[in-house]
């Protein structure tokens, strides 16, 4: 895909976004739509080796969705990749759904591992990028975590662990948007500069406009063109704001977990159509 | 008997975790030294409020990390302060159950384990956030007091009786709101047992929610023939043996509901009283071992069979067991 389809794809999925959390009734717009650029270079851009008719491909790239609560994103985005049909977009959250509240790994193909418990994916994460050095497969780990995440200390045992394990295969992407549910990262319990801290562990780190998606494509596939076991794993700061691309949601914390209204969604939608006229 | 709401009262609905900030406002205010440390959740489980009341210097936030929040508590304790621990139920025990195992419990702390979003009462959110298995991991541990308060002035009467009483007290909370049961001012015992309605049929014993479900059921019954004593059992540990022995012993079988697994909640706690004392059949009412899903509260009441039908269902069953019908 060009740029203009690339942005076209993550229009349309930040608008199934908002549409499904609406007709749930609940769910966490601002994550999602913070996180929805980078999905798409990941997914869309050429970036991952994936197969949507083969969930299960051996030497496949795998990806985790730590921050489980941007699921609506997740599945907005292997709903267009040709997991599941998009019309399945509209049982978010519903009795009965393979759409769960948090991704669960056990009823949509395409997920990984469930996940939802913040501070957990990273671990599972490294652990995956180790399992697969041992048994010689090929493919990337790729994982996005939230920046008010990064505060579970187990965040940084995992990467004491993928450090000193060397595991070049990892890539985490770091949903840095500077709020949480309580606020501003640095308000709440300020976990500092997220791109030192990892360094300081030993990654090797680099820097991104998380909206910029040729930015994002270029980043992230010369990452994995480069990427090696016994290497330093990598993370990626990715600057973003959260409730991208809906101007009453940007940069407000109160958009983490609340649906929007009807009316609400009709001025997002044409929001979202009018920026890509 | 202790004092019910008003039918007026009792038509309205207030979520228990309400009771959570505004209490500790109220004890702050009274100059009881309580502080409540969180993770990035003041506002839904309310501990907020502490600070809107004033007391911010009392409020902590830890950000995400619960195992933290449970060891700042702590070390708060050991200050002199009364401190009361906040997040949603599965994170604020189950991610942090070593901390409250191996540095609350096991040092006998003045730490309160108050968290909320318990049970199924999260709805959409699914079966991650669903704690089912909480009241069975608190009530495991040695010294600890676990409370699963029906209504907001339980809730209330809860968070004054955790702070008033020395050492670990779990204290549940959900999400949803729920009908008053008690009077406004009620005040509660830890390790008693409250008969909301006497009967002679059967025991149902419950908490939490399903007080709500139990009360319905035992109207159900009642057009049947059937008379239904119902018990609040809102100190599932210490449990009140007295009380509850003696319903069964009236009524010679009995259920018990709880929104909780069946694996060492409520229910297992009265059937360890019901073997030990008065053998009798006990149904259970609760979650089959499993986890929970996506759905609407009351949805997912009917679904797992926690709602009245479900008492009603197990209630006969129980009966028959014993050769009652
Ligand atoms: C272990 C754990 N604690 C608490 C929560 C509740 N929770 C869900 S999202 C969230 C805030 C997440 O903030 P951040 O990681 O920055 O995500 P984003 O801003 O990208 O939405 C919290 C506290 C959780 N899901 N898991
Ligand atoms: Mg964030």
């Amino acid at each position: 895909m060009d740029t203009a389809q690339l942005v076209g794809k993550a229009t349309d999925i930040r608008k199934d976004i908002l549409t499904m959390i609406t007709e749930a009734g609940s769910g966490h717009p601002g994550g999602s739509l913070s996180c929805t650029d980078m999905l798409t270079a990941l997914y869309f851009g050429g970036v991952l080796d994936h197969d949507p008719a083969d969930p299960a491909k051996v030497g496949r790239d795998r990806f985790i969705l730590a921050k489980g609560h941007g699921a609506p994103a997740l599945y907005a985005t292997l709903a267009h990749a040709g997991y599941f049909p998009v019309e399945e977009l509209a049982s978010l959250r519903k009795l009965g759904t393979r759409l769960q509240g948090h991704p669960d790994s056990n009823l949509l193909p395409g997920v990984e591992v469930s996940t939802g418990s913040l501070g957990q994916g990273l671990s599972v994460a490294a652990g995956l990028a180790a399992g697969l050095r041992l048994t010689g497969e090929a493919g990337c780990v790729f994982t996005i975590l939230g920046d008010g995440e990064c505060e579970e200390g187990q965040v940084w045992e995992a990467a004491m662990f993928a450090a000193h394990q060397r595991l070049g295969r990892l890539i985490a992407i770091i949903d840095n948007n500077e709020l949480q549910i309580d606020g501003c990262i640095h308000d709440v319990c300020d976990p500092g500069d997220l791109g030192e801290k990892f360094a300081a562990f030993g990654w090797d780190v680099v820097r991104v406009d998380g909206h910029d998606i040729d930015a994002l494509v270029a980043t992230l596939g010369r990452l994995k063109a480069a990427a090696a076991d016994e290497a330093a794993p990598v993370a990626v700061i990715a600057a973003t704001v959260k409730g991208k691309g809906v101007s009453f949601m940007e940069n407000q914390a109160g958009w983490h977990g609340k649906a929007p209204k009807a009316e609400e969604l009709e001025i997002a939608l044409a929001e979202l159509s009018a920026a890509v006229a | 008997m202790v004092k019910l709401a008003s039918a007026e009262a009792a038509a309205q609905k207030k979520a228990t975790r309400a009771a959570f900030g505004a209490t500790l406002a109220e004890l702050a205010d009274a100059g009881v030294p309580v502080v409540a440390v969180d993770a990035d959740l003041t506002g839904s489980t309310t501990t907020k409020k502490l600070a809107d009341a004033g007391h911010g210097d009392r409020l902590f936030n830890c950000g995400i990390a619960e195992q933290n929040m449970v060891d700042v508590a702590a070390g708060l304790s050991l200050a002199g302060n009364v401190a009361f621990t906040g997040s949603f139920a599965v994170f604020g025990t189950g991610r942090a159950y070593d901390q409250i195992r191996n540095t609350v419990c096991y040092s006998n702390l003045n730490v309160k384990i108050a968290p909320t979003h318990a049970g199924i009462s999260v709805g959409p959110d699914g079966g991650s956030h669903q704690m089912l298995e909480d009241v069975s991991l608190m009530r495991g541990l040695p010294g600890m007091r676990v409370l699963v308060p029906a209504d907001y002035a339980a809730a209330r009467a809860a968070i004054k009786l955790a702070a008033a009483t020395p050492g670990p007290v779990y204290v549940r909370m959900g999400r949803a709101a729920v009908p008053c049961v008690y009077d406004d001012d009620v005040e509660l015992e830890i390790g008693r047992a409250y008969v909301l309605r006497e009967g002679c049929d059967v025991t149902i014993v419950a908490n939490g929610v399903e007080i709500r479900e139990a009360l319905l059921a035992a109207d159900v019954l009642a057009e049947r023939g059937v008379s239904a004593e119902v018990i609040d059992a809102f100190s599932v540990k210490p449990l009140d043996g007295e009380t509850i022995a003696a319903s069964l012993a009236k009524t010679r079988c009995a259920v018990v509901a709880e929104e909780h697994s069946v694996v060492g909640g409520l229910g297992s706690a009265v059937c360890e009283l019901a073997a030990q004392t008065c053998p009798v059949p006990v149904e259970l009412v609760g979650m089959r071992d499993r986890f929970g899903k996506s759905g609407e509260f009351d949805e997912l009441l009917a679904y797992f069979g926690l709602d009245a039908a479900a008492i009603v269902e197990a209630v006969e069953k129980a009966r028959s067991r014993a050769g009652l019908c």
